[in-house]
């Protein structure tokens, strides 16, 4: 780890006067990713701004009736908030499929939306990364790609995003409210993560000036008929090779609403609008299912290790549907799938 | 020098702290590039940054002068000579070095000290009761939940915080909220078994 600069933040305005100022600065919460990259010499800040003594720590309510979460609110705090289990339960399941308890007790609500790629060749700084040095050339290409994408890569970069959480929060369709020197504003959850395109470097739509002060639920918590299904290497403590968030909004048999996000095959959150128009009007019942999954996995494409995750992602979908629309929603506790 | 990362003649190799060192020490600072944004930084030239942190450990408060970079977990070990809290890992994926930090269990290697200054830290060392064991400990005991021990002092702060937590209700809960303490003796039968007695008392 290089040597640096240790700074304190004492409110939004002096945090992102500190990180305008300095295109080497990293701010620091939860620590959880950025201290291991800073290890690894994968991310290398001169000046690392602490903002843990900012006041964004609360979960309030917000008059159209949603919730805005702060910041920092830790993940174990945000997973067991009442209103968050009781309102919001995709939410608080898919937190507690991420990590580890010691981790989700540092890791703070932000920080997760900002977790870097685990891709291994983004880890290794011997080999070609065009996410972590640009123009180098990507290693997963033609390298181990079992946990690569099959959604939405380039041929600069085939990496997925890391988070569990993120795919609740597109499901239902979460705001992220940030701050520069220049102004606030809100980006709306399927803005917020890029895909890799030319430049796999940014992984976000915030510029280096930004930082995000809250994220805010609407209303709509689909608690009745939800789920997160994540399939992994071991039943705990692994990133996804594959995981489902479903949010279902049912009249009897007819699917009103249905919303379902996957994680592990992307470059982000991966929603589709086709496939989710599959659902809507329809019975809530196998056929209907296959129809979405394989809309959302037409444009799939596999590597030479991950080929598999196009059927396991299409099975995975049918299956979690069928937990949400029979009010099943799968434990993060008992991994038995039902 | 061994440098298996890029040949050092190469036009893009970066001198090492370490090749820093070796050579003197002595590389060109910018005027200002502590805090400039124009110049290239060129820090690992640069004295590390030394810090005061005071921080409670174990109800003994210690203040100490800190290099930035350094982990809670390294202060432990290297500066307090709390070695019962261990390095497995030093990424996070271990659970070895895991200690209680305000009453919340955390990586203590995935931690910059300085950014618990004021903090109340309780490592495996801080649980015995005058000179009597912690229930989690005399279970772990009572229960063979260890061969080796590398990963012990790890699993009972975990399990400390996993009861205080108070989420666990069955055997699967234990197993799922502990999933981040490694064994590779593979003692979590045992392990699992003295956490659910302890858990289960009144």
């Amino acid at each position: 780890m290089i040597n640096f600069h240790y700074a304190r933040a004492n409110d939004v305005t002096d945090a992102v006067r500190q990180i305008g100022g300095d295109a080497n600065a990293k701010f620091v919460a939860g620590g959880t990713n950025l201290i291991d990259l800073m290890k690894m010499d994968v991310e290398r800040p001169t000046t690392v701004i602490d903002i843990t003594r900012l006041p964004l720590k609360q979960i309030e309510r917000t008059p159209d009736g949603g919730l805005r979460i702060g910041a920092l609110v830790r993940n174990t705090d945000l997973a067991y908030h009442p209103l968050v289990e009781e309102r919001y339960p995709v939410l608080a399941s898919a937190i507690m499929a991420g990590a580890s308890q010691q981790l989700r007790n540092m890791a703070s609500t932000g920080g997760n939306l900002l977790q870097r790629t685990r891709c291994a060749y983004f880890y290794d700084t011997a080999t070609p990364c065009n996410k972590r040095k640009p123009g180098s050339g990507c290693s997963a290409i033609d390298g181990q790609n079992r946990m690569h994408a099959i959604l939405g890569g380039s041929d600069a970069c085939i990496a997925t995003h890391p988070s569990d959480m993120c795919v609740a929060l597109a499901v239902l369709e979460a705001r992220v409210h940030v701050a520069s020197e220049s102004g606030d504003r809100v980006i709306p959850f399927a803005d917020f993560h890029r895909l890799p395109g030319k430049t796999p470097q940014r992984d976000t739509d915030l510029d280096g000036g930004e930082i995000i002060t809250a994220v805010e639920l609407p209303p709509k918590g689909f608690a009745a008929n939800y789920t997160y299904l994540k399939i992994r290497d071991r039943l705990s403590y692994a990133f996804a090779l594959v995981s489902v968030a479903v949010g279902l909004e049912l009249d009897g048999d007819t699917i009103k609403e249905g919303r379902f996000a996957l994680g592990g095959v992307a470059h982000k959150p991966w929603r589709d609008q086709q496939a989710e128009a599959a659902l809507r009007g329809r019975p809530a019942k196998a056929a209907t299912f296959a129809r979405a999954a394989d809309a959302l996995l037409r444009d799939a494409k596999g590597y030479a290790h991950n080929t598999f995750k196009i059927d396991l992602a299409r099975r995975c979908i049918v299956r979690a549907l069928t937990q949400a629309a029979r009010g099943t929603p799968q434990s993060q506790s008992s991994k038995k799938i039902v | 020098m061994t440098n298996i990362r890029a040949d050092a003649s190469s036009p893009f190799h970066e001198p090492t702290r370490r090749e820093t060192v070796a050579a003197g020490g002595v590389l060109p600072v910018a005027a200002g590039s502590s805090s400039g944004a124009a110049a290239v930084p060129s820090i690992r030239s640069t004295a590390p940054e030394m810090v005061s942190v005071s921080l409670t450990v174990n109800g003994r408060t210690h203040a100490v002068v800190l290099d930035t970079r350094t982990t809670l977990l390294d202060l432990l070990r290297e500066k307090l000579d709390l070695t019962g809290t261990k390095k497995g890992c030093d990424q996070g994926q271990c659970g070895a070095c895991t200690v209680i930090i305000d009453g919340r269990r955390v990586n203590s290697c995935l931690t910059f000290a300085v950014m618990y200054d004021g903090a109340q830290v309780t490592t495996i060392e801080g649980l015995a009761n005058n000179g009597a064991l912690h229930p989690l400990q005399q279970a772990f005991i009572e229960h063979d939940a260890f061969q080796c021990g590398y990963c012990t002092p790890g699993q009972i702060c975990s399990a400390v915080g996993l009861i205080a937590e108070g989420r666990a209700k069955t055997a699967d809960d234990i197993r799922e909220l502990m999933s981040g303490n490694l064994c590779r003796c593979g003692a979590y039968t045992n392990i699992i078994a003295a956490i659910e007695e302890v858990m289960r008392r009144p």
